[in-house]
């Protein structure tokens, strides 16, 4: 899962693409993850991350990532 | 230590005119009821769970009364059984000094199981049973007449058992509010109201005693009230001047709205909706100037119920599953729906979750857990993110959900009343299946 390469975030969650002319808002967690995923890390490495600084359990973040991606595919943001 | 999780989500923002009037979304947890928390109810009498607040409802009451009693000196309430009869609600009720409203006569035996005197129930409704009839004309009741077959019935039966009924007829009228209200009652412009009310006068045991209109339900004029008034003023003084027939109540039904949201509003009840003084304005005004001396001024009985008990009514539900739909909308499906929830047919119900959430909200559409796709209870709400397992709280549920609810693919749940003294009491028990099946006869060739 990649993000479109022109699409621009800010760090407190703002997301335009302007292939478009959307633009979103994020929760504090979503726009860390852009973050991740712009710098290029994988699905794992990301999910790992988010383990080990929230409270939360495996099971919980996997439904989660997973509705996630369909948000951010949904919104036309993924390289898919 | 580990920071608070809250699963990602994006809002897509969308560029246009702002809306002048906002919509404020209700972030704010509700994580007791009357002092009584949230999780502590689930814990003890499982989810969902009607809650119901004693001190509300008598704080409703008392402030109705006192609109009226500050405007009008002589005023009576009746407690409307339809829209909440279970026991202990009616008892509050009752305790407070309110008569009984019934519209059948299942009804009218839980008025009279409750303690209440035959002479202070009200019998409406187009569908009294003979045997009904006899009881309520043996009890003194008051008993409303809805059209002439049930007329000619009591005067059938009064001459047969060789007693006196004490009734009113119901008078529908023209009170600038469309659709008319024409099914219940005698119409008044045609005439048919006072061709109703000779007929009785000339019946050798029908006393004549008061007046009855209802003009409709979750009215949000009180012009309305005032027209209906008029009218049925008109009528009270023709029976005293040409019949010589002065009757002794006025009865304006019921109607009031609670400050639910009404589907389709623009804006919220509570901004909208005329309160119980402007109702009582409306109608007090008009009896004192229609022209009844200061010591024949009727009883003015109102049968209020929906307005008295919406809002200290809460159902406490729980998430059982968030999906996303085709369209991208995401969807929260709880242990409620419409079997239970009744009113979220015609209203827009404020639900608040019932734990501190964060700030970040999304659009969700809220289903019920049944097979249908009929249920659901909101088709768009801005809720906080909420979990499988997370509580929320329905608030003004408290009219026509606890009698109105069906029992279809799930059971009713408990209903639980909470006293003045922050006590929470079971009022009834959750249905099981044997209570289910206790009616049911399985013929013995089916049996084997």
């Amino acid at each position: 899962m990649k993000l479109k390469a022109n699409i621009a975030t800010s760090e407190n969650g703002f997301i335009f693409n302007p292939a478009t002319g959307d633009s979103f808002t994020s929760n504090a967690i979503a726009a860390e993850i852009l973050t991740y995923m712009k710098a290029g890390e994988s699905e794992t490495e990301i999910k790992q991350k988010i383990l080990d600084r929230y409270e939360v359990e495996l099971c919980q973040l996997e439904r989660d990532w997973d509705d996630y991606m369909l948000q951010l595919k949904e919104a036309n943001l993924l390289d898919l | 230590m580990k920071q608070k999780y809250e699963r990602p989500t994006i809002r897509k923002m969308n560029t246009g005119l702002m809306n002048k009037f906002g919509t404020r979304t209700d972030f704010d947890p509700v994580e007791s009821i009357d002092g009584v928390a949230v999780k502590d109810l689930v814990e003890q009498y499982g989810s969902p769970v009607f809650v119901l607040s004693e001190k509300q409802i008598r704080r409703n009451y008392q402030a109705a009364l006192r609109s009226f009693k500050t405007r009008y000196p002589k005023v009576q309430f009746a407690w409307s059984y339809k829209t909440n009869y279970l026991n202990a609600v009616c008892k509050v009720f009752h305790q407070e000094g309110s008569w009984a409203e019934v519209v059948s006569g299942f009804e009218y035996h839980k008025a009279l199981g409750n303690g209440v005197a035959g002479h202070q129930i009200i019998f409406n409704g187009p569908d009294k049973k003979e045997a009904d009839l006899i009881l309520a004309i043996e009890n003194h009741s008051l008993i409303h007449i809805d059209h002439f077959d049930e007329l000619y019935l009591l005067i059938q039966l009064t001459e047969r058992i060789n007693k006196t009924a004490k009734v009113a007829i119901r008078v529908n009228f023209d009170t600038g509010v469309y659709p008319i209200w024409d099914r219940f009652g005698f119409n008044y412009e045609n005439g048919q109201a006072w061709t109703a009310i000779n007929k009785i006068a000339k019946a050798n045991k029908m006393e004549l005693v008061g007046l009855h209109c209802h003009i409709g339900t979750f009215m949000l004029s009180t012009a309305a009230y005032a027209v209906a008034a008029a009218k049925l003023c008109q009528l009270a003084l023709k029976c005293k001047n040409e019949l010589q027939n002065p009757l002794q109540y006025l009865d304006l039904g019921g109607g009031f709205p609670s400050t639910n949201t009404l589907k389709g509003a623009y804006l919220p009840g509570v901004d909208t909706v005329p309160s119980v003084e402007d109702f009582a304005e409306a109608i007090t005004n008009t009896i004192l100037e229609a022209g009844f001396a200061t010591n024949e001024l009727p009883l003015l009985i109102l049968e209020s119920g929906r307005v008295l008990i919406d809002d200290a009514g809460y159902l406490i539900g729980s998430v059982l599953a968030n999906k996303r739909l085709s369209d991208g909308r995401r969807a929260t499906i709880f242990d409620f729906g419409i079997n239970i929830l009744f009113t979220s047919n015609w209203y827009d119900h404020k639900i608040s979750v019932a734990k501190e959430s964060g700030q970040y909200t999304e659009e969700t559409v809220l289903f019920g857990p049944l097979c249908m796709n009929i249920d659901v209870i909101r088709e768009s709400i801005m809720l906080p993110l909420l979990e499988r397992g997370d509580q929320v709280v329905v608030h003004k549920v408290g009219a026509y959900n606890m009698t109105q609810w069906m029992q279809f693919i799930n059971m009713r749940p408990a209903v639980v009343l909470i006293d003045q003294q922050v006590k929470s009491h079971l009022i009834r028990k959750p249905e099981n299946l044997d209570y289910l099946e206790m009616m049911e006869v399985v013929p013995d060739y089916l049996k084997t």
